[in-house]
C-alpha cells in the first residue's frame, strides 16, 4: 500500500494536468460544436479528414519542421561554440557567462517585443541599416524575412539555455584527458572533436529533445508578438494555428484535432530520439 | 495618470460600496486598453455615481478577439458577465448563439425603458439588426474607415485639395513622391477598408443572401472584376513607390505619423493617437472614389464594436443594464466620447450637440465619418455584413492580399482563392449552425 500512497500525488497530478485535457482533446477532435456550445454533432474523425484535406494544414506541417530544426540546428550548434571557447578564456569568465545566460530570463513575448523594435521596416533601427545598404527589408510582406527573423529571435532566446548545459557538461570532462591529448600534440580543434564532442553526447541529446519541443511549443509567445503567423501564413507553424483556429477561429473541433495531432507528433518524436538515437550516446 | 487612479479609487470604492449596500453588480468585459480604457473607466464611475440601485464594474480582457472568446468560455462555464463588447465581425457568431444573448430590444423592453430605435445613425444601427429590424446589440464604438492626408506635405507638394476619386490619389501620390517623400499612400485593416468598405461605397455585394443577413447559406462573391481590377492597380502602382504596405490592422500607422507616406486609408478612431503622434497638421477626407465603377458613392459601413448582453442574470440586473445602456447612448456622453475618441456619435442628437459645442468648426474634417455613414440611405450592399466564421474570413483575406501585395499571386488568382478558401469556412458555420 505504502509504495502507491507515494506515487499517489504525482498520478493525480500527471490525471489532472495531463490526461484529463488530453482525453477532452481527444472527444472535442470527434465533434463539429459552435462556439457556445448550442448544437453539437458527434462526426468522428471528420475533423481529421478536413485537416488532411486542407493544403495550408500539409504546408504547416512542412513549415513547423522547417523552422524546429532550424531553431534547434542554430541554438545548439551556437551555444556550443560559445561553451567551448568560454572554456578558453582566462580574464572575466563570469561577466562573459552571465552575460550569456541572460536572454534565458527573457519572458518569449517580451524577446519578441524586442526583435520588433529592432526590425520593424518603419521605426526599427536594423531595418533603418538594411534599408541603407540598399536591402529591402520589409518583413512585413516577405515570409522569408519573416521565417529569418522568427528564427533568429527563437535562437537567441534558447541560446543561453544551450549555453548553461554544454558548460556545464564541459567543465564535468576529467582535466586530466584533456592534458593527457596536449601532451600527445593534439591541437585545440582535434581535442574538441575527437575527446570534448564525444563526452558530451549524453548532454547534446538531452539538449536535442529539449529543443525541438522547444521550438514546436514555447516560441509561440514569440511568434505571436513579432508576426502573428503572418505574411500569407508564412511563420504559422502548427502551434500556432492551433490558437488561430481555436481561440480566434473558435472552430473548437479542428483546433482539437490538431493539438491531438500535435500531441501524436510529440510522443512519436519522443519514442524515437529515445529508442534510435539514445543508443549511439555514450554515457 | 492622476485621472487614472481617482477612477481607479472610486470603482474600488464603488465595489466596497456594492458589498455594503447590497447594490446589484452588473460585470462589464471590453477590449479597450489604453487612453480609452480609462475613458470607459469614467463612464462606469459616473454612472455608479449617479444612482445607488447598481454597480456596473468594467474589465479589461484584452483585444476584441480575446475578449471575446473570454466571453464564450465564462458563458460555457456559466460565469458570464453580463455586458460584453464584441467586435462587429463577431456579429453572426453572436447571433446565432440565440440561447445565449439577450437582443437589446427585448432587455429594454422586458424592463419597461423607454427605448427609440429612430434616434440612432442607420448606418450604424442597421448592421446590428435582424431582418425584422430588431436590434440584437447595442452600438458603442463604432467608426467607419477615411482618407487621413498629412497637410503639410500636400501644401509641400502642391496639392490644393484631398483626392476625392481613385485617379486623384494616384495623382497627389505621384506628387508627393517627387516632393521628396518616400511613399504615397498605405492602409491598415485591409480586408475592411479595400474589400469590405470599397464593396459598400461602390454599392456592390461582397456576397449572396443579402451579404449574409438573409440566410446562413450566403456564399462570397468579392472576386468581381471591380475588386480585382482596383486591388491589382494598387499593386502595380508599388513599383513606383505609389501605395506601400504597412501590414495587418493599424501597424501602418507609424508610417504616416512619421511622415513616410503622405496619405492613409484607416479608421476615423485613429484621431486620438493622430493628436497625440502626428507632428504636422493633419485632415480627413471621404474615402476616393471609383469611377469606373460608381458614379457617385453610396454610404461607407461601420467598424468597431457593440454592447451584447448575456442571458443568465436575473431580471434586476437586466433593469440596470437597460438603465445603464441609456445612460452610455445618451447625447452628453456620446458626444463626449466622441470627440475624444474619433468613434463617430451612435445618435443624431450626439451629432448635432458636438456641432452646438463647436467641436466640428475648431477640428474640421472630425464629421467626415458621420457624413460618410449617413451619405445614401443604407442598401442591401451597404448596411453592413452577417457572414459566419468572419474573423477567420477576414485572416483569409489578409494571407490572399499579403501573397498580392508580395507579388506572388494576381489580383484575379488571389480573390478566387479568397472566395474559395471563405467559401469553405462559410460552409462550416453553416453546418455548426443548423
Amino acid at each position: 500500500m505504502l509504495p502507491f500512497m507515494l506515487v499517489a500525488p504525482q498520478i493525480a497530478v500527471t490525471l489532472v494536468f495531463f490526461m484529463w485535457p488530453a482525453a477532452q482533446a481527444l472527444y472535442q477532435s470527434f465533434l463539429i460544436q459552435d462556439a457556445f456550445g448550442f448544437k453539437t454533432e458527434f462526426v468522428w474523425f471528420e475533423n481529421f479528414q478536413i485537416l488532411w484535406a486542407d493544403p495550408y494544414y500539409t504546408a504547416s506541417f512542412k513549415r513547423t519542421a522547417l523552422f524546429s530544426i532550424a531553431v534547434a540546428g542554430l541554438a545548439m550548434s551556437s551555444a556550443l561554440v560559445l561553451a567551448a571557447m568560454v572554456d578558453r578564456i582566462i580574464k572575466g569568465v563570469m561577466a562573459y557567462q552571465t552575460m550569456l545566460i541572460w536572454p534565458y530570463a527573457v519572458a518569449p513575448v517580451i524577446a519578441g517585443a524586442l526583435w520588433v523594435f529592432m526590425f520593424d521596416p518603419t521605426l526599427g533601427i536594423f531595418a533603418y541599416a538594411l534599408n541603407t545598404i540598399g536591402y529591402d527589408w520589409n518583413y512585413k510582406l516577405n515570409g522569408d524575412q519573416a521565417m529569418a527573423l522568427v528564427v533568429i529571435s527563437a535562437t537567441w532566446k534558447q541560446i543561453a539555455y544551450n549555453f548553461l548545459f554544454f558548460v556545464a557538461a564541459i567543465h564535468s570532462i576529467p582535466k586530466s584527458l584533456i592534458e593527457a591529448a596536449a601532451i600527445d600534440g593534439a591541437g585545440p580543434m582535434r581535442r574538441f572533436w575527437t575527446i570534448i564532442f564525444p563526452l558530451i553526447t549524453p548532454t547534446t541529446f538531452f539538449l536535442l529533445v529539449v529543443n525541438i519541443v522547444y521550438a514546436f511549443f514555447d516560441t509561440f509567445g514569440i511568434i505571436h508578438a513579432i508576426t502573428q503567423g503572418g505574411p500569407a501564413k508564412a511563420t504559422e507553424i502548427l502551434v500556432y494555428k492551433v490558437y488561430n483556429d481555436g481561440f480566434i477561429g473558435l472552430d473548437l473541433g479542428g483546433s482539437a484535432a490538431q493539438s491531438v495531432i500535435l500531441m501524436a507528433i510529440v510522443i512519436v518524436i519522443t519514442v524515437i530520439q529515445f529508442r534510435y538515437i539514445e543508443r549511439k550516446v555514450e554515457y | 495618470m492622476k485621472l487614472g487612479k481617482y477612477i481607479l479609487g472610486a470603482i474600488t470604492a464603488a465595489s466596497f460600496a456594492g458589498g455594503a449596500y447590497a447594490q446589484t453588480e452588473i460585470q462589464w468585459w471590453h477590449a479597450m486598453g489604453g487612453a480609452n480604457g480609462e475613458r470607459i473607466d469614467r463612464m462606469a464611475a459616473e454612472f455608479n455615481a449617479m444612482q445607488s440601485d447598481y454597480v456596473v464594474v468594467p474589465s479589461y480582457k484584452g483585444n476584441y478577439t480575446e475578449t471575446m472568446t473570454a466571453a464564450i468560455a465564462a458563458f460555457r462555464a456559466g460565469e458570464q458577465p453580463a455586458i460584453v463588447q464584441v467586435f462587429e465581425v463577431g456579429t453572426a457568431t453572436m447571433m446565432a448563439a440565440e440561447g445565449a444573448v439577450y437582443p437589446i430590444s427585448d432587455v429594454m423592453a422586458d424592463s419597461g425603458t423607454a427605448f427609440d430605435q429612430s434616434v440612432y445613425l442607420p448606418a450604424v444601427v442597421s448592421y446590428y439588426q435582424t431582418p425584422e429590424g430588431e436590434l440584437l446589440s447595442m452600438p458603442f464604438n463604432s467608426s467607419t474607415p477615411v482618407l487621413w492626408y498629412n497637410k503639410d506635405a500636400f501644401a509641400a507638394a502642391g496639392i490644393e485639395s484631398p483626392p476625392s476619386t481613385w485617379d486623384e490619389v494616384n495623382m497627389a501620390a505621384q506628387k508627393l513622391l517627387d516632393s521628396g517623400m518616400e511613399c504615397g499612400y498605405s492602409f491598415g485593416w485591409q480586408s475592411w477598408v479595400m474589400i469590405e468598405n470599397y464593396s459598400a461605397w461602390h454599392d456592390l455585394p461582397m456576397g449572396t443572401q443579402e451579404n449574409g443577413y438573409a440566410g446562413l447559406d450566403a456564399r462570397f462573391t468579392f472576386n468581381n472584376d471591380a475588386v480585382v481590377n482596383r486591388l491589382q492597380s494598387i499593386a502595380d502602382s508599388q513599383e513606383a513607390g505609389i501605395f506601400k504596405y504597412g501590414g495587418r490592422r493599424g501597424d501602418s500607422l507609424s508610417m504616416f505619423t512619421s511622415g513616410e507616406c503622405g496619405m492613409w486609408m484607416n479608421s476615423s478612431a485613429y484621431y486620438g493617437a493622430m493628436v497625440d503622434q502626428a507632428d504636422f497638421e493633419f485632415g480627413q477626407a471621404m474615402l476616393p472614389l471609383d469611377t469606373d465603377v460608381a458614379d457617385a458613392p453610396q454610404n461607407s459601413i461601420i467598424g468597431g464594436a457593440t454592447l451584447w448582453v448575456l442571458r443568465g442574470k436575473d431580471e434586476g440586473t437586466y433593469k440596470g443594464v437597460a438603465d445603464f445602456m441609456n445612460y452610455i447612448s445618451s447625447p452628453e456622453v456620446q458626444a463626449w466620447w466622441h470627440q475624444e475618441t474619433g468613434y463617430v456619435p451612435i445618435t443624431t442628437a450626439a451629432g448635432e450637440l458636438s456641432a452646438e459645442q463647436g467641436f466640428y468648426e475648431s477640428n474640421p474634417g472630425t464629421d467626415t465619418a458621420i457624413k460618410q455613414l449617413s451619405l445614401n440611405t443604407p442598401t442591401v450592399n451597404s448596411r453592413g455584413l452577417r457572414f459566419g466564421n468572419y474573423v477567420q474570413v477576414r485572416d483569409v483575406i489578409n494571407e490572399e492580399l499579403e501573397a498580392l501585395w508580395a507579388g506572388d499571386k494576381t489580383a484575379r488568382e488571389a480573390m478566387d482563392t479568397a472566395v474559395e478558401r471563405g467559401n469553405a469556412l462559410l460552409a462550416k458555420f453553416e453546418r455548426a449552425n443548423n
